[in-house]
């Protein structure tokens, strides 16, 4: 096992780079360093001098990719693209080209309003649909089995927009419970944060209940399960028990894959309701085009990705002892 | 010599929504004659909520396809008649069908089916003095000369005459389907008509005819209300609602269509390369799906979104008018998302193709000598067809949602064009006001959730009939063999 998980670290490190070349040639394509300055500087007399300085001070005074003026490996070393992603490699990140503050302490003061949304959604979304499905699971083929798909795919119809929408209407401009959108300090906290939490569950519980549902009416059928019934367990028992610990492997396949990327929190859901997280400095980051923090994000994203993908090997083995990682 | 009246602009993704048309033709034309294929394609016929859903869908399509027909209008001539200019607003044959919709703008927000403005206006009066009152509608209501009297029982009049209209139509309708049907089934017309209400009928006609009445009963009234008001109230511009719910409908199909057209290509390819030919194609092609799938999609598209925008700003002059424009962004927006969301596809691909490489058949034609490419294209290609049809079905109204979102971010569509995104990103303030301006949101969440909702259905009708996991089920409902021993041929 640790030495699958060593070569999993290795074999990230291609990948990383590859991420690292996609947003280079993404943002370099049309963008010279050049306009980058003139941009960050404002249109307004933008010197020749100013625009010298400004790439000089961040590291953009080198060529691209590769430096033809150097000799040997200073043809690939003495470029912009390999001084600023080995500095992503020991997660320092630098500073933002806007404000120029450090990327890396503004990750992880706003990581913990990312992930206060996040990781209740996740947790609390999980157990509920898991439940809602096993419900329709154990009323299979009755009513209330039709019902609940019917439900949920229309649930899934709609956009994640109106969920958002229509909860800031409904709880806080009607009925006045909760604040609309911002973010407090403290024990006040809980106040901002109910509001998020709710809808980032209810907009997943569509797709999410019917999927597991799906999950669990497959595993149904196994003989395994009529054995149980057999031997006069009782279905509920029999669901709880047994369905659910087999049915753990797809459940798993695309639940641990998100739990890293909790961190990043949610573009949308951070915007709208005003909450300092990633998210909300992820799209200020793009209207902005202020290329150091999106790489940032884009790197960040990809290792926690990997990180993911890794873990739910991992999971597999805890889940099903058969598994065996080589 | 007269010049034309009307300058056909083909635009880009118009070329590729005609194409794709062609291309169901054809497979259409393919399918009938495989008995197998045809055997999968019935039970999507048999199904009842995918039918229903289907009617839907299918109106959907053809107000789609009649707004992807454009063409620029000729200017009136100058005195010779030798200069023929052509205006630079493009329009579309839904837009000719829908004039009375697009040309009759107010001054400002007004409610569903108003007479007057939403907001109070100081007006000057006769003798100078200044009041504040509603003033009324250039358009909306403005037949009646007096609104306050008048508006309830015109508008209850119109709205009866269409749902009189509505039934009326629908039961020529249902009469010349069951007398088509009879026909065709060599059986008797009553017989045929008890069939269909039991819900006994191979296809399941009940579902489609109650759908095609409920679409009239709801269409007809508002068609009819619409020649003399805003049925769905109008913008902060003045533009009318309900007009802007049906252009949105052709961005979201072309939206939800396209990308998977363009990343089909993509991803058969290489799935099934490095399904097939394994070693390091296998390795590069998974190296590039990982990496790219490994950046958090949002970002990716954004930033290339971002890139397009500085590229197009540079080269303005390519672009004749700002709908061609507008076009280019949305063609460049369905290859930004197919770039990033072939991945999934890619994957699926490649794990079927490694099983299938493992087949008899695919062993037996390697011992002939047959061409990896031929072996490729002849045999495993059509093996993986269904997994490419459930997941181009499957992924349309996921990406009709996008849009909204990507409008939402400022990364989607150009916002000159009309889409649910960009109609949801300018009425999200106006939630704000005071007095509620409620109807923009309301509809583009109908729209779209009719939209998608049909599309999910079908999506899951399709999936049940071609996925091979999905084989128990009975294909007919049990009734038939019960009122029909012998119902083959409808």
């Amino acid at each position: 096992m640790i030495n699958y998980l060593i070569r999993r670290v290795l074999y990230a490190i291609p990948i990383l780079v590859g991420v690292n070349v996609i947003t280079f040639a993404l943002f370099f394509f049309v963008n010279t360093p050049d306009d980058m300055a003139r941009m960050q500087l404002g249109q307004k007399r933008v010197t020749e001098e100013s625009v010298r300085k400004w790439k000089e001070e961040r590291g953009y005074d080198r060529p691209l990719f590769v430096n033809l003026s150097r000799e040997g490996v200073g043809k690939i070393t003495d470029t912009i693209f390999f001084t600023k992603s080995v500095k992503m490699f020991a997660f320092d990140f630098g500073r933002a080209e806007a404000d120029g503050r450090d990327i890396g302490h503004e990750i992880r003061s706003r990581m913990w309003a990312s992930l206060a949304i996040a990781l209740p959604v996740f947790l609390v979304g999980m157990l509920t649909y898991i439940t809602l499905a096993l419900l329709m699971a154990f009323f299979r083929a009755s009513y209330v089995d039709f019902a609940g798909v019917v439900l949920c795919v229309i649930a899934m119809s709609v956009s994640g927009l109106f969920y958002i929408i229509g909860g800031q209407f409904l709880i806080s401009k009607l009925w006045n419970l909760v604040p609309i959108s911002g973010y407090g300090e403290g024990l006040n906290t809980w106040k901002f944060l109910v509001l998020p939490v709710v809808i980032g569950i209810i907009a997943g519980v569509g797709a999410s209940a019917r999927w597991y549902r799906t999950i669990f009416l497959e595993e149904i059928n196994r003989d395994y399960v009529r054995t149980a019934r057999a031997k006069g367990l009782s279905e509920v028992r029999v669901l709880f028990k047994h369905v659910l610990h087999n049915a753990m492997i797809p459940i798993l396949t695309g639940a641990v894959v998100a739990i890293p990327l909790l961190f990043l929190g949610s573009l949308i859901t951070e915007s709208f309701f005003a909450i300092p997280g990633l998210g909300s400095y992820t799209i200020d980051a793009i209207n902005n085009q202020d290329f150091s923090v999106v790489r940032a994000m884009v790197f960040l994203g990809s290792v926690l990705y990997i990180i993911g993908l890794i873990l739910t090997d991992v999971s597999y083995t805890i889940a099903d002892p058969r598994v065996r990682l080589q | 010599m007269t010049s034309p009246p009307i300058m056909p602009v083909i635009l880009w993704t118009d070329a590729l929504v005609f194409l794709l048309v062609a291309v169901i033709v054809v497979f259409a034309w393919h399918v009938r004659r495989r008995g197998h294929l045809l055997a999968s394609w019935r039970k999507v016929v048999h199904s009842r909520s995918g039918m229903a859903a289907a009617v839907v869908l299918a109106t959907f399509i053809a107000i789609g396809l009649m707004d992807s027909l454009h063409f620029r209008p000729r200017l009136a001539e100058d005195a010779g008649g030798l200069k023929v200019s052509y205006s630079v607003e493009m329009l579309s044959l839904f837009d000719v069908v829908a004039t009375h919709l697009r040309t009759r703008p107010e001054k400002t927000y007004s409610a569903p089916l108003a007479t007057h403005l939403f907001a109070r206006e100081t007006v000057e009066m006769a003798d100078g003095r200044q009041a504040r009152h509603f003033p009324r509608l250039m358009y909306g209501g403005a037949h009646l000369a007096n609104p306050e009297a008048e508006w309830k029982w015109d508008v209850t009049k119109r709205a009866l005459a269409g749902v009189a209209g509505a039934i009326l139509l629908w039961g020529a309708l249902v009469l010349m389907a069951t007398f088509w049907l009879s026909k065709r089934g060599h059986r008797g017309v009553a017989e045929y008509w008890r069939l269909i209400w039991k819900g006994g009928s191979v296809v399941p006609w009940r579902e489609i005819l109650v759908t095609t009445g409920v679409l009239l009963l709801v269409l007809v009234p508002i068609l009819l209300l619409s020649a003399k008001y805003h049925v769905l109230g109008t913008d902060k511009v003045g533009q009318d609602v309900f007009y802007q719910a049906l252009k949105s409908i052709r961005t979201g199909l072309v939206i939800g269509t396209l990308t998977t057209m363009v990343m089909l290509p993509f991803a058969l390819l290489l799935g099934i390369m490095a399904g097939y030919l394994r070693g390091w194609v296998d390795d590069v092609i998974q190296y590039v799906y990982t990496t790219l799938n490994s950046i958090p999609g949002i970002l990716l598209i954004a930033a290339s979104v971002l890139m397009l925008q500085v590229l197009m700003d540079k080269h303005a002059e390519l672009f004749e008018t700002v709908q061609q424009r507008a076009d280019a962004k949305l063609l460049v927006l369905c290859l930004i998302l197919g770039v990033t969301s072939w991945t999934g596809l890619c994957r699926l691909l490649r794990g079927e193709s490694l099983k299938l490489r493992e087949m008899e058949y695919i062993q037996a034609a390697q011992a002939f000598g047959v061409s990896g490419f031929r072996i490729i294209t002849r045999h495993m290609l059509p093996n993986v067809m269904h997994i490419v049809l459930i997941a181009v079905v499957m992924d349309f109204s996921g990406l009709v949602l996008a849009e909204a979102v990507l409008s939402y971010v400022g990364v989607g569509v150009d916002p000159t064009m009309i889409s649910f995104g960009t109609m949801i990103n300018s009425a999200r303030l106006e939630m704000a006001r005071e007095p509620m301006v409620w109807w923009s949101l309301t509809a583009a969440f109908v729209f779209m959730l009719m939209l998608v909702l049909s599309a999910n259905l079908f999506a899951d009708a399709v999936r049940d009939a071609f996925d091979p996991r999905i084989g128990a089920r009975p294909a007919a409902p049990a009734i038939i063999s019960k009122h029909l021993p012998a119902a083959k041929n409808s």
